[in-house]
């Protein structure tokens, strides 16, 4: 730290201040080229961090204002989120318990990934704190730095002290014949004009610049940066963010979950691409398509519909936010089935009644023509085991029934047994035959229901973040500095990137040593 | 139809190849004449910039959607963005060596992408979306440049190193070189052995199905638990040595691991051959390429290849991939291992750009960042591919 910040031209800096404000001479004769190339970037300002460095909450600053801290960060970021892809998250696995899923699959090295939380690691607090920690760095970083440097560049002189002009990365000097002067300034800065800079001049001195908004795309990112962070912050938000899954079959109409609204499934359908249908590998899918309306009860209980879509992969329902996914498809789940009543003498139809699989009462009769069928069991999922019947699971996949078929006025009738996809053999002396007739299948659409709230503060954020790296990228800030003292000129140039086409373009001015040879 | 579009892509293919033989001998040649020579190599590159586009545009026609849907469409259209940025940074630079070098690996690029299979397949829903292009395209131009950026810092360690600067470097640069051979060597046997239809296949369960995995080299390793359908014989050789392990899931991972180990074996024979025949390293025999060269110019050229395609990747591969991702599965971000290594790839190249910026990393550090995010970008395209089958369609 330097202890008389007061430069040789009068000038009175704060602590801390490497070039001189006003002059720009090097406040220290000693600072290395190297130094000053570096300084340049802030324009050899006094930055907070730089100036006070004793109670800790300037020792917290002066961390979260360190690139050097910000880049650990980073890299910390960077080689925790490849170890989580070493293994699949938790929520790409085909299995529910993940506490025993990833040491019988991957062995030791899968139950550590487990335990260290890197099977979920973007919802684990490390993965937080890194990411709030590079938040509050950027903050931090951005103001200790902007401010400094929007003065300095409001405040520049024009005419610049000869060290300062000497000691840039590209400078020249030379002879100037006495009265030249005016002249030489003048030449030059139309010269610089009519390469599109801006140019101020003084007496004996001029200073052209160009593309200095450029100097803000770096801050302007971070801005955007921090936008997208408080957007992922938000999403800790009660309400904020829902993301929940329902299946709808067709005709159902069923409550989103967590929300007051309900969906109806008025259809869903499948299409392929005709050229694939034949072919050895299968069908290619084309569409998923499911008709859906959106309903919200109201006050009274009743549902009133609200709007309706075909929503499609990659074409999702929107409602105020509430979005609904159609995410999965499955095809022909049997609903019901059709079962006709045959004399079993005469082989005669006597009707045909329908069952529905997910309405099945003790209670129910189904009445064909002068004769009452009942439901006396009821099995959807038939198998014998020990010589009973059971059934495997609730899923309908081969139902089977024990009905009693009455005739009128009679109290007791004779049972028979029907199993789909099966004759079975009802016992001779049975009147009627009851047989399978047809089913009723329906899709099943598998709705993703999700509201993010935050999503236009992360477009906003990525749009302003853009617009920040296309300036600070696709533009540099050049200045040039020119001093005549005693006969001599001293020009000086300084980009903040982009060196060879700074060069080039003062080659084309007049100073063509400045292209090496071989950039000709 | 699908004729032109066939003659389109080998015309691509000879357009680079000339282009990069014209610029590696403008890069060798001294003569005042190298001026002519190397404006016609620039002029070549360009023809088969278009020639390619040409044939983009008829796969459209075809096939109804921009071809960036699978593993061959995508790494020919990354090699058209390197070209692309090659032609863009040429415009800034005038560097006929950049050429030399980068030209080749276009040339290795699209020889890679003819290995996987080119029909032109139907998209599935997910994929039937503007931002399939959009997001891809952007993605894969930012992806150009810093391929560019790699070649330059590539060169620019073969300066230092091949004057005896940077000693230190010469192990570590020289198994670069060799790495960049094996990818070479496995274009190279794979597009020999799919010439002569060379056909291998196995079955094995996957969840319950029944999946067959076709292998066009001759299979080193078998999948998991597999059994073999039919396999051609190749100069005897019969059958695979050893199986992969259980963890690689993803699809075709057997017979793409089957192809890395070619790319190793076959790398090394074509490095043992070259080393027999010179016995130099490689940076040595390519050093005279780049002697000429100023290295602060070849650090600039680097630089502004990251520094162009950064802002592009930001763009393609992490904000319309986030739009994109928002429609068509219902989330902006969902850490599936692309998008995550998306991501590790943004955060390197943002953490190369501060250290340039406030650590002052130039010259060989720079160079070797611009290697390291080039290899992640490999990793991504490749391993990921290999080990997970995640939701991306060329994942
Ligand atoms: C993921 C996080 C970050 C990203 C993507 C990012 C991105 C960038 C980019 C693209 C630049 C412009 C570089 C150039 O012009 O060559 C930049 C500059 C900079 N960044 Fe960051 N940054 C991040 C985090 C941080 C943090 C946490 C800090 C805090 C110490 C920081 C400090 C800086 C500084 C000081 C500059 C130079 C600004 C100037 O030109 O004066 N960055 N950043």
């Amino acid at each position: 730290m330097i202890e008389n910040t007061k430069c040789e031209c009068g000038h009175n800096n704060p602590i801390g201040t490497v070039l001189c404000e006003h002059c720009g001479r090097p406040l220290d004769e000693g600072y290395s080229n190297e130094k000053l190339d570096k300084e340049m970037r802030y324009e050899g300002k006094a930055r907070r961090s730089l100036t006070y460095q004793s109670s800790i909450i300037d020792q917290v600053w002066n961390f979260f204002s360190s690139v050097k801290i910000a880049i650990v960060l980073i890299v910390i970021t960077l080689i925790m989120s490849g170890i989580g892809t070493i293994f699949p998250q938790e929520q790409f696995i085909p299995s529910s318990s993940p506490n025993t899923y990833y040491e019988q699959t991957y062995g030791t090295l899968g139950k550590w990934f487990y335990q260290l939380g890197f099977s979920d690691m973007y919802s684990t607090w490390w993965f937080a704190t890194m990411m709030s920690m590079i938040g509050i760095s950027l903050v931090v970083c951005s103001l200790d730095r902007v401010i400094p440097l929007y003065r300095a560049l409001k405040n520049q002189k024009v005419t610049k002290s000869t060290v300062f002009i000497e000691r840039q990365r590209i400078s020249v000097q030379q002879a100037v014949s006495e009265g030249e002067n005016t002249n030489q300034i003048d030449e030059l800065a139309e010269k610089l004009s009519s390469k599109r800079y801006h140019v101020r001049k003084e007496k004996d001195a001029l200073l052209a610049e160009k593309g200095r908004f450029s100097r803000w795309g770096p801050y302007i990112n971070h801005i955007g940066l921090i936008i997208f962070l408080v957007g992922i912050l938000l999403r800790y938000l009660p309400g904020w963010n829902l993301d929940d899954y329902v299946w709808v079959q067709e005709g159902q109409t069923v409550r989103v979950p967590q929300t007051q609204y309900y969906v109806k499934n008025e259809g869903s359908t499948v299409e392929y691409y005709k050229e694939t249908e034949k072919s050895q590998k299968g069908p290619v899918v084309r569409k998923y398509r499911t008709k859906a309306v959106l309903y919200e009860k109201n006050g009274s209980g009743k549902l009133i519909p609200v709007t309706q879509k075909s929503i499609l992969v990659n074409d999702p329902l929107d409602y105020q936010g509430l979005k609904l996914y159609q995410s999965d498809f499955r095809a022909g789940d049997l609903t019901g089935l059709n079962l006709s009543i045959m004399d079993r003498k005469t082989n005669q139809n006597l009707g045909v009644f329908s069952v529905d699989l997910s309405n099945i009462t003790s209670s129910q009769i189904y009445k064909v023509g002068n004769l009452q069928v009942k439901i006396k069991d009821y099995y959807p999922d038939f198998a014998i085991e020990n010589n009973v019947p059971v059934t495997k699971s609730q899923d309908p996949n081969r139902p089977a029934f024990l009905f009693e078929t009455m005739e009128k006025n009679q109290p007791k009738g004779e049972n028979s047994l029907v199993i789909s996809g099966m004759d079975f053999p009802n016992p001779e002396t049975n009147k009627y035959n009851i047989q399978l007739a047809g089913f009723d299948m329906v899709n099943t659409a598998g709705l993703m229901v999700r509201i993010e709230k935050s999503l236009y503060i992360y477009l906003f954020g990525g749009i302003v973040s853009m617009f920040g790296l296309v300036m600070g990228f696709y533009w540099q800030h050049r200045r040039v500095w020119v001093r005549i003292v005693d006969g001599k000129l001293y020009m000086g140039a300084h980009t903040n990137k982009n060196w060879f086409a700074l060069r080039r373009e003062l080659s084309q001015i007049g100073f063509s040593h400045l292209v090496k040879e071989t950039e000709k | 139809m699908t004729t032109i579009m066939n003659n389109l892509l080998y015309g691509t293919f000879i357009f680079y190849f000339v282009s990069a033989i014209v610029f590696i001998v403008v890069a060798t040649n001294t003569k005042k004449r190298s001026q002519r020579w190397g404006k016609i190599a620039v002029t070549l590159g360009i023809a088969g910039v278009v020639i390619h586009i040409g044939f983009m545009i008829t796969r459209i026609v075809i096939g109804g959607h921009f071809p960036t849907s699978n593993m061959f469409e995508f790494i020919a259209f990354l090699c058209f963005a390197l070209v692309v940025a090659f032609i863009v940074i040429f415009a800034i630079y005038r560097s006929y060596v950049l050429g030399a070098f980068v030209m080749p690996l276009a040339v290795v690029l699209l020889a890679y992408a003819a290995v996987f299979p080119r029909d032109i397949q139907p998209l599935i829903p997910a994929l039937q979306s503007h931002w399939l292009y959009i997001h891809v395209t952007t993605a894969a131009l930012g992806q150009g440049a810093f391929a560019v950026a790699f070649v330059a810092g590539l060169i620019y360690l073969i300066y230092q190193v091949g004057s005896g600067a940077k000693q230190k470097h010469a192990k570590y640069l020289e198994m670069t070189l060799v790495v960049m051979v094996m990818f070479l060597g496995f274009s190279i046997a794979s597009l020999l052995f799919q010439t002569f239809g060379y056909q291998a296949s196995f079955t094995h369960q996957i969840e319950d199905n029944q999946i067959v995995e076709e292998y066009h080299l001759p299979p080193i390793v078998a999948p998991n638990d597999s059994k073999a359908v039919e396999v051609s014989s190749f100069l005897g050789f019969k059958g695979p040595l050893f199986e992969t392990p259980s963890w690689m899931k993803g699809e075709h991972a057997a017979s793409k691991f089957n192809s890395v180990i070619w790319g190793i074996v076959v790398g090394l024979i074509l490095y043992a051959i070259y080393r027999l025949i010179i016995r130099k390293n490689l940076y040595q025999l390519l050093y005279p390429l780049v002697k000429k060269l100023d290295p602060e110019l070849l650090d600039e050229i680097s630089y502004r290849g990251i520094a162009i395609g950064y802002p592009l990747f930001t763009l393609g591969a992490l904000i319309f991939a986030m739009i994109w991702a928002n429609e068509a599965w219902g989330r902006p971000w969902g850490w599936d291992p692309k998008e995550t290594w998306a991501f590790i790839t943004w955060m390197f190249y943002s953490a190369y750009l501060h250290l340039r910026l406030s650590r002052g990393w130039v010259g060989m550090k720079s160079a070797w960042l611009a290697v390291g995010g080039f290899v992640i970008i490999m990793v991504n395209l490749i391993v990921i591919n290999l080990v997970i089958s995640g939701l991306h369609s060329y994942a």
